[in-house]
C-alpha cells in the first residue's frame, strides 16, 4: 500500500492527481496520513503514529483510517 | 506534548462545476451555548436528545411581532395558538405577554382553562366540536368559531335549550391568489357560502355573531394574500353593517406566517425569504385602515400567529451515534434524534450546527436518525465538519410543532427545558419512560402468561 508517484500534496491540503486531472482536498490529519504513505508507513504505523498524535480511542482510529484508505484507493490515489 | 482534538480525515473530490451564486461556504460556528448555557453542560444535567426554549427569544419574538401591529393599527390582540406548542410553560409566557388562547380541541381548551385563562379569552376553532365541548365554551363564555353548518345548527339548538347566545364567529375560506387554496375549513367567500351561513346567524338571532375568523394558509410566503384576506373580511363585516345593521367586534386573521426556516425545495434560505411582522403587519393593518370602517367603529385585529413567534425560540440538542459510508460513497452520520422527535424534518430543511470546535473541512453527510426504520432521514444531504461518535449538535428553530406532533415511536420522548431571562435552565417536561408508556394498557387475564 502506497502513494502514487504522480499525486502532489500541497501543504493546505490540496491534492492533485497529475495522471488523471483529478483534484481533491483534505484535512489536517488527512495530509499527515498522506505523508504517512509517502515515508511507507504501512496501517499499523499509521494508526499507531495517530494515537500518539491525536486525543482518540484506538477502535475509532482504526475504522476511521480503512475509511479513508478505502476512499484514496476508490480515488485512484493509492495502490496495493 | 499535548494530544491534538481529533478530527476524522475527510477526502473531498473538486468538481469544476457551475459556479455557485452564494459563493463559498462561509465557514462553520459552533453552536456551543443557548442563553449563556453550554450546550455540553445541558445535556450532561438533562440528558441527550433534549429540546431546550429560550424564554427569551419567545418573548422577544412576540413583543417584535406585537409593536409592529399595534404602531400600525389601534385594536390589536395576539391569541397564542396551542396547537403550535402546548407547553404549559410555553404558553404561560405568552399569556404573560398578554396573549389569549386559541385553541382547537377540547383537550386543548381545558389545558386553557387549567392554565387559568379565563373563559371569555379563549377562541375555540376547529372542525371537531362535540356538543360537550360547545356547552362548557358556552358555559365560560368563549369565542366559538363555527366551522361547518352542522356546527352552526347544533349551536343554535343548544342556544334555544339553554336560553343563552353563545359568542360566536364564522370561519370564512377565500381565493387569496395563493395555491392550494385552503377550502377546507370554513364558509366560502366566493361562492356566498359565508355570506349564507351570516344570514342564518343573524335572522335566527339565537347567536350572537361578535366576529369573523380566518386562516388562509401555512408558511404564507405572499404577505399580500393577507392584504386580499384583509379586503374579503372587511367587506364582509361592513355588509353586515349595512344591511343587518349589525357592527362586528373583531376580525381574526388567523395565523399562518412562516418562520425564517427554509422549505425543502425552496431556492434561497428561508432567512433571507420570509416576510417580517412589519410586511404582514403593513399588509393586513393598510387594508383594514382603507376598507371603509367608520374610526370609531375598526374591529378589533386578533391574531393567532404560531409558528412565526416560537419557532425561533426551540432548540433540539442531539449527539452523534456513529458514522458510515454508504453504498454510493456518501458518508452518512446517525443522530440520536430522528423524525420522530423532529416531525419538521418533513418538511424543512433545518439548520444543524456543531456544539463543539470544530475545523472548516466539511463533507457532504447524509444524517440519520435512530429508528429502526427507512424514513427516518434529518437532512439528505448536508455540509458539515467530520463529526466523531459523541459530538453534539444543535438543530436551530424547532419550538414551532416538534413539541406537540412529536411521535412515541421506537424511542421514548426526552425531556424539554426551558432557560428563563436570568439565564437558569428549568424541566418544563420530565422524560417519558416505560411505566409512562405502559399506564393506559390493560392486558386481558388469558394473556398474561405464556411458556417459551
Amino acid at each position: 500500500m502506497k502513494l502514487k508517484n504522480n499525486i502532489a500534496i500541497a501543504e493546505n491540503g490540496f491534492i492533485f492527481n497529475a495522471a488523471r486531472g483529478d483534484s481533491f482536498t483534505t484535512n489536517p490529519i488527512g495530509i499527515f496520513i498522506l505523508q504517512g504513505l509517502k515515508n511507507n508507513w504501512d496501517k499499523a504505523r499509521l494508526c499507531q503514529e495517530i494515537l500518539v498524535k491525536y486525543e482518540i480511542d484506538e477502535a475509532t482510529c482504526e475504522k476511521d483510517l480503512y475509511d479513508f484508505l478505502k476512499m484514496l484507493k476508490h480515488y485512484d490515489l493509492i495502490e496495493e | 506534548m499535548a494530544k491534538q482534538r481529533y478530527e476524522r480525515p475527510v477526502l473531498k473530490p473538486l468538481n469544476g462545476n457551475i459556479t455557485n451564486k452564494f459563493g463559498a461556504q462561509a465557514g462553520f460556528i459552533p453552536h456551543t451555548h443557548i442563553d449563556g448555557l453550554a450546550v455540553h453542560a445541558l445535556t450532561a444535567k438533562y440528558g441527550s436528545p433534549l429540546f431546550v426554549l429560550s424564554e427569551r427569544t419567545i418573548r422577544e419574538t412576540y413583543r417584535q411581532a406585537y409593536t409592529a401591529f399595534s404602531t400600525r393599527y389601534p385594536k390589536v390582540q395576539f391569541a397564542w395558538s396551542y396547537k403550535t406548542n402546548y407547553m404549559n410553560a410555553v404558553c404561560n409566557v405568552f399569556h404573560q405577554e398578554g396573549a389569549w388562547a386559541e385553541v382547537v380541541s377540547s383537550f386543548e381548551y381545558e389545558k386553557a382553562l387549567h392554565n387559568g385563562v379565563s373563559g371569555d379569552k379563549i377562541i375555540f376553532n376547529g372542525p371537531d366540536k362535540t356538543e360537550k365541548d360547545h356547552r362548557l365554551a358556552i358555559q365560560n363564555n368563549s369565542l366559538i368559531h363555527i366551522d361547518h353548518l352542522d356546527e352552526l345548527y347544533s349551536l343554535v339548538a343548544l342556544a334555544d335549550e339553554l336560553k343563552v347566545r353563545p359568542r360566536v364567529a364564522i370561519r370564512v375560506n377565500m381565493d387569496t391568489g395563493v395555491q392550494p387554496m385552503w377550502d377546507r375549513f370554513g364558509f366560502n367567500y366566493e361562492t356566498g357560502q359565508a355570506w349564507d351561513a351570516i344570514n342564518k346567524i343573524l335572522l335566527a338571532d339565537k347567536l350572537d355573531l361578535v366576529g369573523l375568523h380566518c386562516h388562509i394558509g401555512t408558511f404564507m410566503l405572499a404577505s399580500q394574500a393577507y392584504r386580499i384576506a384583509t379586503q374579503k373580511m372587511a367587506d364582509l363585516a361592513l355588509q353586515i353593517r349595512k344591511q343587518h345593521q349589525h357592527q362586528l367586534q373583531y376580525i381574526d386573521m388567523g395565523g399562518g406566517f412562516a418562520s425564517k426556516n427554509t422549505l425543502k425545495g425552496a431556492y434561497l434560505n428561508g432567512a433571507d425569504l420570509a416576510p417580517s411582522f412589519a410586511d404582514y403587519a403593513e399588509q393586513i393593518c393598510t387594508a383594514l385602515f382603507n376598507a371603509g370602517f367608520e374610526l370609531g367603529e375598526l374591529p378589533l385585529l386578533i391574531l393567532e400567529t404560531g409558528r412565526a413567534l416560537v419557532d425561533d425560540a426551540g432548540y433540539l440538542l442531539g449527539s452523534v451515534l456513529a458514522n458510515k459510508r454508504l453504498s454510493d460513497g456518501r458518508r452518512a452520520t446517525i443522530l440520536d434524534f430522528g423524525v420522530n422527535l423532529l416531525f419538521t424534518s418533513f418538511w424543512y430543511e433545518h439548520t444543524i450546527s456543531p456544539a463543539q470546535a470544530c475545523s472548516q473541512y466539511a463533507e457532504d453527510i447524509v444524517l440519520y436518525g435512530p429508528l429502526c426504520m427507512n424514513i427516518d432521514v434529518i437532512r439528505e444531504s448536508v455540509k458539515l465538519p467530520p463529526l466523531n461518535r459523541g459530538d453534539q449538535v444543535v438543530v436551530h428553530r424547532v419550538g414551532a410543532y416538534n413539541m406537540t406532533q412529536w411521535m412515541q415511536f421506537i424511542a421514548l420522548r426526552p425531556r424539554i427545558v426551558m432557560i428563563d431571562l436570568a439565564g437558569e435552565s428549568h424541566l418544563i417536561r420530565d422524560a417519558e419512560d416505560l411505566d409512562y408508556l405502559m399506564q393506559l394498557e390493560r392486558v386481558p387475564e388469558h394473556l398474561k402468561k405464556f411458556d417459551l
